[in-house]
Formats: structure tokens, C-alpha cells, sequence
């Protein structure tokens, strides 16, 4: 390697002009984000169980005979249309699945980078602390986001697959036609993203405070099942319509006719409160505290 | 102190703590362009924390650092601007390429950095490794890579944190070389170190520090030549030789120096021709009198185990005077 200093011309051209430099913005970063999380193994440990849990369930589902899940909405409807596969999903989705795979994610993209210690890699480079934490929440969204198209896609394939697809019986006991239940199936997916970005922020901000990525992940999931345990609580039924948890139901005020708004409603506000403050703090922290270690 | 925007390093009062143990204590740093400067102290001494600081990675509980006249803190990615460098090991994505890490820094530079990709692997010597996953890679490419990874900004001022540490010989020489060529083109370099040979071989000026204090200060000819009056002498009998020496009129600061004899210090030559007579005379036969030319790892013992005293000529003027510090270690 002695001739790694006669290469060595030229190089560092110390003469280069100073200031005039473009600086990249959060969609660069972003971008990188979302390059890494595909490099990432648990990327794909959560996406492998966002398809292998609608698998399961189909597989079940024909295992046993009878009608489906009767105590669940939409359960007994699930061998008539495919359609019916999706809501039974979200519902039982939403307990711990959800908040598990998001928070594999969510939680360890900035501990990651404290245990390998790339964060003052990244921070010594053109780009201001608060772009890289919104580039990270951004690709945390994203990958939350596909996680549940995922989710509810392989369900809705593989029902449409093995039962068909045939027009929806709504919550109020109406047909929903295909093409207006699939434009519903997608509002209700979006309505359903209104918690998963309350704990997308949560997990964000345990990840940048504890720094560590299992302490994070844990912490997201111990946060969910408490507020579902509060829910089921005798005496502290009044709180129930403003726990997160709660919220992971809200879009089934989409497949009532006609449509009940007020859960959807209180669900925008509700996850707000939730999500705002947590990623308040979590950017705060991020920005101000110190890069030491690694 | 100066409000001068140009200055590469301009630190002043540097102080953070951790808990009750002061890290960094009242730190003051000026690198002039143009310069290799050396931040020498053991390990624990708190040269990583300084440089985190001058690099806005940690905040400083009081005093400020300037790059260029711009702060960190309160410019952002702005104040590295022209600065590159890393602090401990630099760290990559180990699931990513050698190549990939190096985009990834070239999309977070900005500006013409990925053009310089191909040639700062070159440079570094890791062309034929680039397509690797970084986690295969040893130690001493890592290291490589973290100079490749600093040559993509063009930078003015180059920080390096114990850039040989861990490196095998050759690969200890050819970073020197590599650091050496770096700063014949024109590159400010602030280069943190424990070890002597590095710091002689390629520093201008020096900062000692002990326990989070610069105990010294200037211009490395300046220390080096600080003892210039202390000779070593080798006997055929150093028990008696050392009695002789302790009674000698001129002579001080008698030491043992283990199987190579006694070291002391004299006022002037003729002391030591005095002493000459004087030891023979006692039936002491000289073996070795000679002019002891201090190393800089000898000078830096002294300053940063011993009572923190170096007497440097024309302190003030080039070498800032020593700092009395019996009470600093802690």
C-alpha cells in the first residue's frame, strides 16, 4: 500500500471554494433512509409476518368447517367474499400485530444507528439534525404504510382467491357493492393509519431516548397493551373513546350506512394528541442531545 | 478572543462534564491555517470529547468552538462546511458496501461530492474492496474508508482522532504518509494522538493535555528543545557517581535512569567539566557524559505523570508557559 500516497495527489484539493456547497435536503436523506431500511433483515421480518399472518388465517379458515369467526365483525361473513377478509384482519391486527411490526421498525431507526454508531457519521455531513430525524419518521411512515397494504392485500388476494369476490354485508346488515366496498377498503386503510402514525411516533421517540433498539421496540408494545388493558378496565370505561387503542376500530365507521363519522373524527383528533407531542420530544431530544459513544 | 472568520480551529473555555468528573476543563485551541496540529494526551485525557465539541456533536457545558468562524451550535451543518474528519473509529453501515457507504455520505455532502468517490477510494487504496460489505472489512480499511469518506468533502480542515490507533506498522506508515501529503497540499489538520513518533513526525505545534487541561501549548521545536541543559553520564559506579553529582556545585535534578545511569541537570558546560574532575577524583570512572536530547515522549511523561513543570525557553513568545497543575490529577 506505499503507493497509497503517491495516489494521494490531488485529492484533497484543501483549494476548494468554501461556502458554495448545494446542501441535500430531507428528501435526499430520506431516500437513504428508505435504502438502508431495504438493507435492513427486520424490514423484511416485519413484512414476512404482515403476509405470513393473512396466510395463516385463510389456511385456518379452511381447515375448519362451519362459518368464520362469529364474536368478531365482519367474522361470519368471511367465507362469503374475500372482501370480508380484510376488516376481520385489521381487527385482530390491531391487538399486538400492528403495534409489533411498526415498532420493529419505528423503534429501532435511530437506536440502530446509536449501536452502530453511525450517527456521528451522518452528522458530521452537510445535513441538519432536525432533516435527518423527519427523513427517519418519514421512512418509518412508509414502511408502516406498505407493511399494512401488505397486510391487507395478501388477505384480500387470497380471500378474493378462495372465496371469491362478492358484494360485502356492511355493520348496518346492507350489500355494499364491490367496486364502492373496495373504495371503502381503502379509506378504512387509511383511517387505520391514523393510530399506526400515533405509534410510529411513539416508537420514534422511545428509539432517540433510550438508544437502544429492543428497549424501544418493547417499550412501543408494552405502551399498546397497556392502553388496551385500561380499556377493558371496569370503572374507566369513560376513557376508553380516547385510548389509541381504541382508535385502531374507528374505521369501521366507514362500513356502516350510512357512514358514522364521529369515531373517524375523534379518531384524527385523539391520534394528534398522541402522535404530536411524542414526535414533539422526539425531534427536541434529537436535536439537542449529545453523539457520544460509538 | 479574535473575531476573525478564517481561523480553521478557534476554540475558547471548552468545559463539559459528566457527572462531577470534568471531562474537558477551560480548553483553548487555535489551529492556524495551513497547520498540523497535534492534541496529545494518554487515553481518558479528553481529546475525543474536544473534538466532538469542535464538531457540534456533543454540546459544551460553557465556552464555545469556531470552524472557520462559524459555530455548530448554532450555525448546523453550515460550520462544517470545509471540514471532514472523525472522532474514535469511523463507523459505516456494515450491511452496505464500502461504495454505498461512501454515496450515502457523497448524498449527505452534497454539492460535487460524488464525483469524487472513485478517486478518493484510489487514494485510500480500497478500489479493489469497494464492492464489499463493510462488515467484512478489518480494522484498518475501516480506517481508510474514514478518510476516503473525509476526502469526499474537499475539506479545508481535516479532524482526526488517533487515525493510526490499531493500524499494523505498515499500515501505521502509510496513513502518516497519507496525513503528510495531505497537508503538503495546503489541508489544516487537527490530529489527535497518544503517540509520540506520530505527533513528532508530523506536527507543527502541539497541545498537551492532562486530565481535560492543556498543560502545554506551542510549537513542538520549542518543546523539544525545552532541555537542552540535561546531560546523561553512565560510571562504573552510579551509587557513588550519584553522590558526587548531588554534592556538585552547578549541578541539579539528579536522577537514576535504571542500567542506563543517572541524568541530571547543569547551569553551563562548565559545571559539567567540574563535575568531571570532581568524579574522577572520587574514583568513579566516566563511561558516557553526554548531552541528554529529550524525546518528546519523555517530555510528554513528565508533563502529563509528573508535577506538569517543563521549562520552555522564550515561553510567552512561541510557547505558551506551562500550566502549574500539581492539583489536576484526578
Amino acid at each position: 500500500m506505499s503507493a497509497v500516497a503517491e495516489r494521494a495527489g490531488g485529492t484533497g484539493s484543501g483549494r476548494a471554494p468554501a461556502a458554495i456547497r448545494r446542501r441535500p435536503g430531507v428528501a435526499t436523506i430520506y431516500r437513504w433512509e428508505l435504502r438502508k431500511l431495504r438493507a435492513l433483515k427486520r424490514t423484511y421480518l416485519g413484512f414476512g409476518m404482515a403476509a405470513i399472518v393473512p396466510i395463516l388465517f385463510i389456511l385456518a379458515l379452511s381447515l375448519r368447517s362451519g362459518r368464520g369467526p362469529e364474536d368478531v365483525p365482519f367474522g361470519r361473513y368471511v367465507r362469503e367474499t374475500g372482501l370480508a377478509i380484510p376488516p376481520v384482519l385489521l381487527i385482530f391486527g390491531s391487538i399486538w400485530l400492528f403495534p409489533l411490526i411498526v415498532a420493529l421498525v419505528a423503534g429501532d431507526v435511530v437506536a440502530n444507528e446509536d449501536g452502530n454508531g453511525t450517527l456521528k457519521t451522518i452528522l458530521t455531513r452537510s445535513v441538519d439534525r432536525h432533516q435527518v430525524w423527519i427523513a427517519k419518521a418519514l421512512a418509518a411512515l412508509t414502511y408502516a404504510l406498505a407493511a399494512l397494504l401488505l397486510f391487507a392485500g395478501v388477505g384480500l388476494l387470497l380471500g378474493g382467491l378462495r372465496y371469491g369476490i362478492h358484494p360485502l354485508t356492511s355493520l348496518s346488515g346492507t350489500r355494499i357493492p364491490v367496486g364502492h366496498a373496495f373504495a371503502l377498503m381503502a379509506a378504512a386503510l387509511g383511517t387505520y393509519m391514523l393510530p399506526v402514525i400515533a405509534v410510529v411516533a411513539i416508537a420514534l421517540l422511545l428509539s432517540t431516548v433510550t438508544r437502544n433498539s429492543a428497549a424501544a421496540i418493547v417499550g412501543t408494545l408494552m405502551i399498546s397493551l397497556l392502553l388496551q388493558l385500561i380499556g377493558i378496565v371496569s370503572g374507566l370505561e369513560s376513557l376508553r373513546p380516547y385510548l389509541l387503542s381504541t382508535q385502531f376500530d374507528s374505521w369501521q365507521g366507514l362500513l356502516r350506512q350510512p357512514v358514522d363519522w364521529t369515531p373517524i373524527v375523534r379518531a384524527v383528533w385523539v391520534c394528534a394528541l398522541y402522535a404530536l407531542p411524542a414526535a414533539a420530544v422526539g425531534l427536541t431530544v434529537f436535536v439537542r442531545r449529545d453523539v457520544a459513544g460509538g | 478572543m479574535t473575531g476573525a472568520g478564517g481561523i480553521p480551529v478557534e476554540a475558547r473555555g471548552l468545559v463539559k462534564r459528566y457527572g462531577h468528573v470534568t471531562a474537558v476543563d477551560r480548553v483553548d485551541l487555535t489551529v492556524e491555517a495551513g497547520c498540523v496540529y497535534g492534541y496529545l494526551g494518554p487515553n481518558g485525557a479528553g481529546k475525543t470529547t474536544s473534538l466532538r465539541m469542535l464538531l457540534g456533536l456533543i454540546r459544551p457545558d460553557a465556552g464555545a468552538a469556531r470552524l472557520f468562524g462559524r459555530d455548530p451550535l448554532l450555525d448546523g451543518a453550515a460550520a462544517l462546511d470545509g471540514v471532514a474528519g472523525f472522532v474514535e473509529a469511523p463507523r459505516f453501515y456494515p450491511y452496505l458496501s464500502g461504495r454505498k457507504n461512501l454515496e450515502l455520505m457523497a448524498a449527505l455532502d452534497g454539492g460535487d461530492a460524488r464525483e469524487r468517490i472513485d478517486q478518493a477510494l484510489d487514494t485510500v487504496d480500497l478500489a479493489d474492496r469497494q464492492r464489499d460489505k463493510v462488515k467484512g472489512y478489518s480494522h484498518g480499511m475501516k480506517q481508510r474508508l474514514g478518510i476516503a469518506a473525509a476526502l469526499l468533502r474537499a475539506p479545508r480542515l481535516l479532524l482526526l482522532d488517533e487515525p493510526t490507533t490499531g493500524l499494523d506498522p505498515a499500515g501505521m506508515r502509510d496513513m502518516r504518509v497519507l496525513v503528510r501529503r495531505l497537508a503538503d497540499e495546503g489541508m489544516t489538520v487537527l490530529l489527535s494522538s497518544h503517540l509520540m513518533g506520530e505527533v513528532e513526525e508530523l506536527c507543527d505545534r502541539v497541545a498537551i493535555v492532562r486530565s481535560g487541561r492543556v498543560i502545554y501549548e506551542g510549537a513542538l521545536d520549542a518543546l523539544l528543545g525545552s532541555t537542552g541543559q540535561r546531560y546523561r553520564l553512565r560510571t562504573t559506579d552510579d551509587e557513588r557517581a550519584h553522590r558526587v553529582c548531588a554534592a556538585q556545585r552547578g549541578v541539579s535534578e539528579v536522577a537514576g535512569a535504571g542500567h542506563q545511569g543517572l541524568t541530571f541537570a547543569v547551569e553551563d558546560e562548565h559545571a559539567v567539566a567540574e563535575l568531571s574532575v570532581a568524579l574522577v577524583e572520587a574514583g568513579v570512572g566516566i563511561v558516557a557524559l553526554v548531552p541528554a536530547v529529550a524525546s518528546l515522549e519523555e517530555l510528554f511523561l513528565r508533563l502529563t505523570e509528573g508535577d506538569g513543570q517543563v521549562e520552555v525557553p522564550g515561553a510567552g513568545g512561541d510557547g505558551r508557559a506551562p500550566v502549574a497543575s500539581t492539583e489536576a490529577a484526578r
